[in-house]
């Protein structure tokens, strides 16, 4: 492509590298457009006024809180080239891809672009400060539009005043990509600080898979990572989501994801979490036209000392809508989860389907799993249910397993992914599958 | 289904009557400090009594109103112009014929003590601040349990009651707690000795009959080892144009291998916001269960909640819940383990009709260590118009392995095809709405003794009177 360089010169040439997050908003680069520097901020301005988040919140009940000390993170520095070489040898995932985008600290290191037949009819997929410039209205018209809803208000404002990194993708009306889409996060010195965002916008009939990894580069060293993901599945499109987050287990991440369901459109997420000490995400799906679908799918393994905590809203705006929960959880050691989840049937949204069930399986005495399933219904007709089960493995599982010469800790191993799998299939992606399965595994080899 | 809201007319005129009545003692409006020392003055508390309300008072004014998660209805209490104590004299009588004719004929009109005397063991019946009328049949006496007006309680049996008082439900456990404490009379003391089962339940009334008059009873209730008690409870009010407060705390104690089963039928009018603490302490293998119909008042808070403090304890709460037209009934439960081997039980039923909000707000909890602790939680809302509202809040922590906890909740409506089916059967909508209600409720309210359920399903009937068509 012709502007590669360019976009790398403008990002790293960044004056306020280094900088403390939580004193200085973000300089944006002064060929940015004005909206998007007023946006910034705007941006700052609210994360200064709006107060640190407490556990009295009932948005934050349960939550460890001090977890969200930002002192001592800075935006994080281009990485080495010897560091950029290794970063670029290790973002491999998927065996198959339209296209890939590579930062590392915030910097953009590669970019994989999409084949001639996708960019012939009109898919755009480009890194955030070059979309600002050649898709500016789409861009404006959707970046961050809708409410952080689920308690994370100050750090939405946060990262729209830091924002400097991420993904435009637009899928224009009838397109039907067959291969994923790609990104990739890198955290790598001490005490970084990253904020990754991606906007997706599908047009009506449209058809796409992204999938965002956050990765450390290094085993130990702490980071702070702030992202936003707002999805736009506009009518009739079917869009998929993962998130594969595998942070080190010293960072601390919050991730904001609002989606638009529009009229007959079908989306549907996964956020697989391993990583970070204290990792919470937000999904916010809002069906707001007839016949949309939302199916919202998590899978965390916390041990040690981790704590997850998700939260999450279904929003069901428009009559004949529905939404689908389905939230799993492993813990061992002294790992915390936490998932406060609401199903909202808004006035008049009438024949309304919305189910939400987690899962806790604890391993260990000192695990611990919070539960809060909610329901605010405002309409009639409406067939709402919820679930939240915490209980261990089935000793009789697991007499089965070993009758059949399978020893004790493979046979807990098997179990536990079994009961990780079931969310895992239901994003029926094959190939997605088999990689967030072998993270998974991953995972358990390591502890 | 139909989503037609015509105003819904309910006939509340069961409690709908008040009398002048010339009282006594009157605390007048407002809460300070010269208030409590008057109602300890008046009820000749001892000094750490009033030591208690002083304190009490000041943890009310020093904690904010919830409303952080709480509805924000609550900011519509004046509590200056509340009145705390108002009453005709000091003592209860001890027999109906001694019952000033005015207060009897408020009684009789809600058809309390003439038609169900015959059944009941006892029955205290609270007008205002304190208990007018209080009798417990002779066998009951015998056996030695003691059915007092809590004033009485703490006086005559203080060292039962100093023992238990403010144990289950301390002074600060939320702003409400605490303004009971502070400013409470009446309400009953229960002391079952061991062993004995008391084979009738006894009863109480409680009725608000004054404008903006705030009602702080205290029930303490201690059922010793291997007794066994039912205690019922409903409450009534007129409809006055202002606000009424109703804020009680009841404890309930049940020592090892004792059963402690607590009805309330609450039907309060819909100016009363009633906010009230239930909790009860469950030692080994005792059992306390919470039956809780909540039908009037503007808006309820109730969470009755059980402390599983022994092994094999078991605590269960089933709930019923009705909000009709402006009324939000915000009902639940805690429960809370603390032992190895503890079940709990939570089943909740609410309706919401007109623009009727029900809520369900729940506590499970289950501490590290623990081995074989199990909880059920099911919650079912039914919903009647497109104006109905249902929320449910449920908050489960569990730790550790060994245990199993799950929690359930549905939605639903009464189907067209229900009703259509019964209205070709020759009824009409809104007794085929009356019937799907009932029907949906009814494997909860066959679990009550069976005059509760009487009361309580024609309750219902009348709840839905005008509430289609």
């Amino acid at each position: 492509m012709s502007y590669g360089t360019a976009v790398l010169e403008d990002v790293t040439q960044s004056p306020e590298l280094n900088s403390d997050i939580v004193s200085a908003p973000q300089k944006a680069a002064h060929d940015l457009p004005a909206w998007f520097r007023q946006q910034r901020e705007q941006g700052w301005r609210e994360f200064s006024a709006l107060p640190m988040p407490t556990r009295k919140d009932q948005a934050w009940r349960f939550s460890n809180v001090a977890a969200l000390d930002l002192t001592p993170f800075r935006l994080g520095t281009a990485p080495s080239e010897d560091e950029q070489a290794e970063i670029l040898e290790r973002s491999t995932a998927l065996n198959g891809r339209a296209g890939r985008l590579i930062f590392a600290n915030d910097q953009l290191l590669e970019r994989d672009a999409l084949p001639e037949s996708l960019r012939k009819v009109g898919v755009i997929f480009q890194p955030l400060e070059r979309a600002l410039i050649e898709h500016e209205d789409l861009v404006r018209k959707h970046f961050m539009a809708q409410p952080a809803a689920l308690g994370s208000a100050k750090f939405a404002a946060l990262h729209r005043a830091q924002v400097r990194a991420g993904a435009f993708i637009y899928v224009p009306r009838a397109v039907e990509l067959e291969l994923p889409i790609e990104i990739f996060h890198w955290l790598t010195s001490e005490n970084a600080a990253v904020f990754p965002h991606l906007l997706l916008v599908a047009d009506e009939m449209a058809k796409v898979t992204v999938i965002e990894h956050f990765r450390s580069f290094d085993k130990t060293a702490p980071g702070f990572a702030c992202g936003v993901n707002d999805l736009i599945a506009g009518r009739g499109t079917t869009v998929k989501y993962v998130c594969a987050q595998r942070w080190n287990e010293n960072v601390t991440a919050l991730q904001i994801n609002a989606t638009n369901v529009e009229r007959d459109a079908s989306a549907m997420s996964l956020n697989l979490h391993l990583g970070g000490n204290y990792s919470r995400f937000e999904s916010l799906s809002r069906l707001v036209g007839e016949g949309a679908r939302s199916d919202l799918l998590a899978v965390a393994v916390a041990h040690k000392k981790q704590e997850f905590d998700a939260r999450t809203l279904q929003d069901h705006v428009s009559p004949h809508t529905a939404s689908d929960l389905l939230y799993k959880n492993a813990l061992t050691d002294r790992a915390r989860t936490t998932f406060g989840g609401l199903i909202r049937v808004e006035p008049h949204a009438h024949f309304t389907d919305a189910y939400q069930k987690v899962r806790n399986l604890l391993l260990s005495d000192d695990a611990e799993a919070n539960s809060m399933p909610g329901l605010e219904i405002l309409a009639d007709n409406v067939r709402c249910t919820h679930g939240a089960t915490s209980g261990q493995i089935d000793e009789d599982e697991l007499f089965y397993l070993r009758t059949r010469g399978i020893p004790v800790k493979t046979a807990q191993r098997l179990i536990v992914t079994g009961f990780l799998t079931e969310a895992i299939q239901r994003l029926d992606e094959d190939m997605i599958a088999a990689h967030l399965d072998r993270l998974i595994k991953e995972k358990f080899a390591s502890a | 289904m139909k989503t037609d809201t015509s105003a819904v007319n309910i006939d509340r005129d069961i409690g709908d009557f008040h009398y002048k009545v010339d009282y006594g003692f009157d605390a007048g409006v407002g809460l300070n400090e010269g208030v409590v020392n008057y109602i300890s003055d008046v009820k000749q508390d001892p000094d750490w009594v009033r030591e208690f309300r002083l304190k009490a008072l000041q943890t009310f004014e020093s904690k904010p109103l919830p409303t952080h998660w709480a509805s924000k209805d609550l900011e519509a209490i004046d509590f200056s112009k509340i009145r705390y104590y108002l009453a005709q004299g000091q003592r209860s009588k001890r027999s109906w014929d001694e019952v000033p004719e005015d207060v009897k004929r408020t009684f009789e009109r809600l058809g309390i003590p003439e038609q169900e005397r015959k059944f009941l063991a006892g029955v205290e019946a609270q007008f205002d601040s304190e208990a007018v009328y209080s009798n417990i049949k002779k066998a009951v006496g015998e056996q030695g349990v003691i059915f007092v007006g809590s004033t009485e309680g703490l006086k005559e049996h203080p060292e039962i009651f100093r023992r238990w008082f403010g144990k289950v439900i301390p002074i600060g456990d939320n702003k409400f707690s605490a303004l009971n404490s502070a400013v409470f009379s009446g309400g009953s003391f229960i002391y079952v000795p061991p062993g004995v089962k008391v084979k009738h339940p006894l009863q109480a009334y409680f009725r608000i009959n004054a404008e903006n008059f705030g009602q702080f009873e205290r029930t303490l209730i201690i059922c010793d080892e291997g007794s066994e008690l039912t205690y019922m409870e409903g409450c009534t009010a007129p409809k006055f144009n202002t606000a009424t407060l109703h804020s009680a705390v009841v404890e309930l104690v049940a020592m090892p291998g004792a059963k402690l089963q607590y009805i309330t039928v609450q039907n309060w009018s819909q100016n009363v916001f009633n906010l009230v603490t239930k909790r009860g302490l469950a030692h080994e293998e005792s059992e306390i269960k919470w039956i809780d119909c909540n039908i009037g008042s503007r808006l309820t808070m109730k969470y009755p909640g059980v402390v599983l403090k022994g092994r094999k304890s078991r605590g269960e709460v089933l709930s019923i819940a009705l909000a009709n037209n402006g009324q939000h009934q915000d009902t639940g439960a805690k429960m809370l383990h603390a032992a190895d081997e503890t079940t709990s039980n939570i089943i909740s039923k609410s309706i919401s009709i007109g623009t009727g909000r029900a809520t369900y707000r729940g506590l499970v909890h289950v501490p590290k260590h623990l081995k074989n602790c199990k909880n059920n939680t099911e919650c079912d809302a039914l919903l009647i118009n497109a104006t109905s509202r249902t929320d449910t809040y449920p908050a489960i922590t569990v730790r550790g392995t060994g245990n199993s906890v799950q929690h359930e909740a549905s939605v639903s409506q009464v189907s067209a095809e229900q009703i259509f089916y019964m209205q070709q059967r020759g009824l009409s909508e809104a007794q085929a709405m009356s019937l799907s209600v009932n029907g949906f409720v009814n494997d909860l309210v066959r679990q009550f003794p069976m005059e509760y359920s009487v009361e309580l399903k024609r309750l219902i009937e009348l709840e839905m009177e005008g509430s289609v068509g």
